[in-house]
């Protein structure tokens, strides 16, 4: 292994073109787990398959445990401490999605393939990628394919791995299909609501002020949108998703709104509850409806400082590959590791467009200077060059 | 005949999950010393060509050396069929590029016949390039017979359509072309036939010393041909046949079906020419015969049918008594 960090980086430029040579066994990879459809709480066909996969490469300790996480351990020459690789392996997209992938000379399209196949596929083939390197790192190397990471999920394979796994975590990190320069090392907090109006079937319509469910909801829309938002740090509410009504003339009795609150300050989140919790009571109170506001899903702000070694390594690697660092906070597996102290990060391995979308596509070419950066993270951890 | 159907559907009916253990069958491959060729027959297939190039070199070349070469043989495609292919780093190759003092015709059967020619395995596996969910198990599923059992010298693979069904079962059987046209004919003259369940699937490995000794039409005809003139000289022993469950690919129009029906019914005549039976046709057989499944188990359903005839109804005295009484 390297004795300096210099000469990781000195390596990954001549890693870059030497795993051209895994292009095949990456890009099968990653259109054969895109191919299965892979829902929040239905992964598990996927995660059968990476399984397979870890013990035709012969890894140990393969499991795929109570929350359906799949796991597999490559042992380390020494075996002191462990690094986790961790890709999250459900999709936005239902079953009955097509999921067929399309390739072409420079790119691969189909639902889910940034989001995130390629990164499963990164991580199933990261095994054979270091063999074709010639790399053994004296850490051992476990590799994760979460469950039950977005929306109604909640990050809840990563939180059942990080509670039961007897082993301690050194360090993290987080692979996603896009987009290659991708930094993260904080976690952003954050929160997910649904707020569901009802109009009581004994609703006087002919009353003063009677109003129905989409009229209510937008006045409580309003109401959000007059709460301020400071700048910085930066925080920000995202109306994502309103369903109401049948048709045209009929009173809608129901209403449900889908929001996400982010900050990146400490007890904005829960100040910003709050308030929406004071106007939905109001209104109901003013209307004389039922509304209720639910948490789905809840994130706590933190994250590493901009100095931590992990990230001075990163950024000089991103630097080597001429690629300029793009930092954004996470809401995905990285926000719940930070949670437990494990000094972790989130990359991207390509360049990528219409992500969420069943046109969602990744360029090919990046993605050999995202391996060869995944590597030499792992490379400069291993060396103990990311200890604080 | 209807045991040693009975039989051969138990014995050389195979489903691709029981050849799962690549391993296994790379490590029988290399005892036998065989090589294995792959060839891909393309006319305009820049969807599909890329991911059946990358998923077969990365499974069946680099993890599992079970393919020896790997070839797409185009057509003198359009798009960019060769393009895609050659970028991945499939072999590709015009068919009129090959054995041109042959001359060159249009249609996959010239594909399929040349690649004899260009390729060198002594196993031949033909893959058509249309499939939209490709997966490993399209090769290995039909060649695994033929490494494991030296008598089966063609295997031809089949699918499942899904149907709506309850109970388990299901009706099982080939497409449009194969229920209407191709079932009914063998049923008729080649019974034995009857027993493979999707005999014009485009997807089939072969031994040379079968590939070189037939004729090879060019066009619709090549499967059929291909089974008529195998079962002629080898019998129904040197076939199997492999469940690749579902294999999802553009549907053809009703009217390309006809001319692919047109196609088929002039080899199936030519056959029967040559091998003298037109004016002696054999006794018709009456049982017709199709398949249902039950999970993995095919069973051969015989339904008697007998095509009976009436008479001019001037020749039925009563009706003559009653429209013409005076004749």
């Amino acid at each position: 292994m390297p004795d300096t960090i210099n000469k990781i980086l000195e390596a990954i430029s001549p890693n870059r073109e030497a795993l051209r040579s895994v292009r095949e066994i990456l890009l099968a990879n990653a259109m054969m787990i895109g191919e299965i459809p892979s829902p929040t709480n239905g992964e598990t066909e996927r995660i059968t398959f990476l399984s397979n996969r870890f013990t035709e490469d012969e890894l140990q300790n393969i499991s795929i445990d109570e929350a359906g996480n799949g796991m597999a351990v490559l042992p380390g020459t020494v075996g002191e401490r462990n690094i986790l690789v961790c890709a999250h392996s459900d999709t936005v997209f239902d079953s009955n999605t097509d999921h067929a992938m399309r390739v072409t000379s420079d790119r691969i399209s189909g639902p889910g393939i940034s989001d995130n196949s390629l990164g499963l596929a990164a991580v199933a083939t990261l095994p054979e990628i270091l063999r074709r390197l010639d790399l053994q790192f004296k850490d051992n190397l476990v590799l994760l394919c979460a469950t039950k990471s977005l929306g109604h999920g909640n990050l809840e394979g990563i939180r059942f791995f990080l509670k039961h796994y007897k082993q301690p975590i050194h360090a993290g990190i987080c692979v996603e299909g896009v987009q290659l320069g991708r930094l993260s090392y904080s976690a952003i907090g954050m929160l997910r609501g649904v707020i569901k109006v009802s109009v009581p079937s004994e609703y006087d319509w002919t009353r003063f002020g009677a109003s129905n469910a989409v009229a209510i909801m937008s006045s409580i829309v309003q109401e959000i949108l007059r709460i301020p938002i400071p700048a910085e740090p930066k925080t920000k509410i995202i109306f994502g998703s309103m369903r109401a009504g049948t048709s045209f003339a009929t009173n809608p009795t129901s209403a449900i709104l889908r929001f996400e609150i982010r900050s990146e300050e400490v007890g904005m989140v829960g100040k910003l509850r709050s308030q929406i919790e004071d106007i939905t009571e109001e209104t109901a109170n003013a209307t004389n409806t039922d509304i209720n506001l639910s948490v789905i899903a809840q994130r706590k702000t933190g994250g590493l400082p901009y100095g931590h070694p992990l990230i001075k390594a990163m950024r000089k690697i991103l630097s080597e590959l001429e690629i300029k660092p793009h930092v954004e906070p996470s809401v995905g597996e990285l926000s719940e590791m930070i949670y437990k102290g494990i000094p972790s990060v989130t990359i991207g391995l390509t360049k990528g467009s219409h992500k969420n979308e069943t046109n969602e596509s990744i360029e090919i070419e990046p993605a050999f200077a995202g391996l060869s950066q995944l590597v030499a993270l792992i490379s400069a951890i291993d060396g103990g060059f990311c200890d604080e | 005949m209807s045991k040693k159907v009975e039989k051969w559907l138990k014995t050389n009916t195979f489903h691709h999950g029981e050849f799962w253990d690549l391993l296994k069958l790379v490590k029988l491959k290399e005892e036998q010393g065989l090589k294995i060729s792959l060839c891909i027959p393309t006319l305009n297939e820049e969807k599909t060509i890329g991911k059946e190039i990358v998923i077969f070199r990365s499974e069946l070349m680099e993890r599992y050396p079970l393919i020896d070469e790997f070839a797409v043989i185009d057509s003198g495609s359009e798009d960019k069929t060769r393009e895609v292919a050659a970028s991945f780093g499939a072999d590709v190759y015009k068919a009129s590029d090959i054995l041109p003092e042959v001359g060159d015709k249009r249609g996959k059967g010239e594909n399929l016949w040349k690649a004899i020619y260009q390729l060198k395995g002594d196993i031949i596996v033909y893959v058509d390039a249309d499939i939209k969910n490709i997966h490993p198990r399209f090769v290995y599923g039909i060649v695994a017979p033929l490494i494991m059992n030296q008598t089966i010298k063609y295997c031809k693979a089949f699918y499942d359509r899904p149907i709506t069904y309850s109970s388990g079962i299901r009706a099982s059987g080939g497409g449009r072309v194969t229920e209407i046209l191709i079932r009914p004919l063998f049923s008729l003259f080649f019974p034995e036939l009857s027993s493979l369940i999707q005999p014009l699937s485009g997807e089939f490995a072969v031994r040379r010393e079968v590939l070189e000794k037939i004729p090879f039409p060019i066009g619709y005809g090549v499967e059929t041909a291909h089974i008529l003139d195998v079962y002629r000289e080898w019998g129904l022993e040197a076939f199997a046949q492999c469940d690749l469950d579902q294999r999802v690919h553009r549907n053809q129009a009703t009217t390309a079906l006809g001319k692919m029906s047109f196609g088929i019914l002039q080899t199936f005549l030519n056959r029967m020419e040559a091998y003298g039976m037109i004016d002696k046709l054999p006794d018709m057989a009456t049982l017709y015969r199709q398949f249902q499944a039950e999970g993995n188990h095919y069973e051969l359903l015989k339904r008697e049918i007998v095509e009976y005839e009436r008479p001019p109804m001037m020749t039925i005295k009563a009706y003559r008594d009653k429209f013409h009484p005076d004749s």
